[in-house]
């Protein structure tokens, strides 16, 4: 059975510091709303702020955001993991809250951080994953075998995992996400820590995985990672969706897809309204007192022009910054921040 | 309930704990038996104890083993797979109700102190021969005293694991777990406090109390105990005050 993923208005509010299952390391609490007279008002965080995604059955869908944005709780919340404190979220046609052993069925997890048996070996690993879905032991062992394989974990298949490396670890938390052959496959920033050639291979797990029609949901502030692997993404910040689409669509939504970041001297708004008459410049916007964000259809042609405007406005141009279209353009043009900030 | 996922949790319990053996049989038994051997066979060979202690201690030793095993088996990995590795999360993604992790986990430590109960009766025995006279008139009811221990040592494990931040469990081990077993009539009978009336009730809102008595009544019947009646009512109290509270914590740290 082909499952995807809905949710509707997901809104969660933490009244304390978030626990481990919503696995939200990256969120900070807001300033303490005024309580009641004389209660100590409780610090609060809205972590989700009404996020509706529909992910079709066998998409591979991103969310992208900084650390923080939501990403791991809306994991957290599709997983059983974290109650919504209102809104719905489905896999398949089973709702998460309500039907959490059918939907367990239907999941795999990767967690943020590694929670591997540090009692076990990799093998055991799998093969009592595998019991705990009711699988035989012929088929665990066959399964866990053709996944140790799969990860070149096999050398390392009967050593306690206590003495993996990140790396490994990594490896194996979606072996183990796999060993029920899940139909949805959550992947909670699966490549931090990662080196490059294990991210290559993952990438590729991931794509041969989806290619027998499972439905594959990761996080990620990494814009490449979103960029080579999803069929479709939802960028989110501050437990809202901020944009969705494909890599594509969100690339070509950016005005104009070239940003030239521009630093000046001294601040001059006189400068920045020439700026927005120059030939193919879609839209400029002020930032921290000397700066500019210039979105155009063009880069390094316009750097010219942008240094003589600067100078017969007296201005000093003291640093140009050009990014081709990206991801990271549209969340710094939606945002006003970084992806990594 | 999934019967294969949490017969497959407690066939992973089973394989960890065999695994470390020879650890946990020198966790469980090293103190009490040396305990044992000083107190039953040093202190009474010289005259400072009587010889009727020997019969006296074995009960109170078999209930610290017990409750110990069972609050170490069930707290230290919680606190652990909760707060550091955090691997108990592959246990509650599978295919069952969360409470029934739990669950597993209380029954796994159940059997575990049963084990180190019914081991450290014969080891312990060895010990202090000759001169013990141990008497089990109702077997039955010895065994179910024993089970309802062994469930308290569990829950209790239950509650306190969920409940002990992980830079605490030496606080842990000073202020709940060693008053415990001082306060508890593992080493005097609850009658031996008559001289501290007020400690005498005091005491009695300390489950081991009831274990060492209830143990100490099935199987050395002719010292002087608290009623069984009292005792099993006692026992089945804290066993489900402490398994909804275990349960209800869990549940806490499991979903936020």
């Amino acid at each position: 059975m082909l499952a995807g993923i809905r949710t509707r208005e997901l809104r969660k509010v933490y009244e304390s510091a978030p626990p481990m299952a919503a696995g939200a390391g990256g969120l900070t609490f807001t300033t303490p709303k005024a309580g009641s007279k004389g209660k100590q008002p409780k610090p609060q965080v809205v972590a989700l702020d009404g996020i509706s995604l529909d992910i079709a059955p066998g998409e591979i869908f991103c969310l992208l955001g900084p650390n923080g944005a939501g990403k791991s709780t809306t994991v957290g919340v599709l997983t059983t993991r974290v109650q919504p404190t209102s809104g719905q979220a489905f896999i398949g046609e089973h709702d998460v809250w309500k039907e959490q052993v059918a939907v367990k069925h239907l999941i795999g997890v990767v967690a943020q951080r590694p929670n591997l048996d540090f009692s076990l070996t990799a093998r055991e690993i799998l093969t009592f994953h595998g019991a705990y879905f009711g699988l035989s032991s012929h088929e665990r062992a066959k399964r866990a075998e053709a996944l140790l394989e799969r990860f070149k974990l096999t050398d390392r298949a009967d050593q306690m995992v206590r003495g993996f490396s990140g790396g490994m670890m990594q490896r194996l938390s979606i072996a183990r996400a796999m060993m029920h052959d899940p139909q949805v496959l959550f992947l909670d920033e699966p490549s931090a820590g990662l080196d490059p050639q294990t991210r290559l291979l993952l990438w590729e797990i991931v794509r041969e995985y989806n290619q027998s029609g499972k439905t594959i949901l990761l996080t990620t502030h990494n814009m490449e990672e979103a960029d080579a692997l999803c069929q479709r993404l939802a960028i989110i910040d501050h437990g809202r969706v901020i944009a969705l689409g494909t890599p594509r669509e969100l690339k070509a939504s950016v005005p104009g897809g070239f940003l030239l970041r521009l630093r000046f001297g001294v601040h001059s708004p006189d400068l920045l309204q020439r700026l927005q008459s120059l030939p193919g410049v879609r839209e400029v916007q002020a930032k921290d007192g000397t700066g500019a964000d210039v979105y155009a259809d063009r880069g390094g042609s316009l750097v010219a022009e942008v240094a003589n405007l600067a100078s017969a406005a007296g201005v000093e141009l003291h640093d140009v910054h050009i990014s081709e279209p990206s991801l990271e353009n549209l969340f710094l043009h939606h945002t006003g921040r970084s992806l990594r900030e | 309930m999934n019967r294969k996922a949490f017969f497959a949790m407690l066939a992973r319990d089973a394989h960890v704990a065999r695994r470390n053996v020879v650890a946990l049989l020198f966790q469980t038994f090293l103190q009490p038996l040396m305990f044992v051997f000083i107190f039953g066979r040093v202190m009474v060979g010289s005259g400072y104890m009587p010889p009727t202690y020997k019969s006296l201690l074995l009960p109170g030793i078999i209930a610290i083993c017990m409750v110990g095993t069972g609050i170490w088996a069930v707290a230290m990995p919680l606190i652990a797979e909760f707060q550091f590795t955090r691997e108990i999360e592959d246990r509650l993604l599978a295919p069952m109700n969360i409470s029934w992790v739990a669950i597993e986990k209380v029954v796994a430590g159940t059997l575990q102190s049963l084990a180190a109960g019914f081991m450290v009766i014969p080891a312990a025995w060895l010990l202090l021969r000759p001169g013990v006279e141990l008497n089990v008139p109702h077997p039955f009811l010895f065994a179910g005293v024993a089970i309802l221990v062994a469930l308290f040592s569990a829950t209790g494990g239950l509650a306190l694991g969920c409940s002990v931040p992980q830079n605490n469990i030496g606080l842990m081990f000073s202020l709940v777990v060693a008053p415990m077993i001082f306060f508890g009539c593992t080493y005097y009978p609850w009658s031996a406090l008559n001289k501290f009336p007020v400690m005498q009730k005091a005491v009695l809102v300390n489950p081991l109390v009831y274990a060492s008595e209830g143990l100490r009544g099935t199987m050395v019947p002719q010292f002087p105990h608290l009623s069984l009646l009292a005792v099993v009512c006692a026992l089945v109290f804290f066993d489900v005050l402490l398994l909804t509270t275990g349960l209800r914590k869990f549940y806490g740290k499991a979903v936020s």
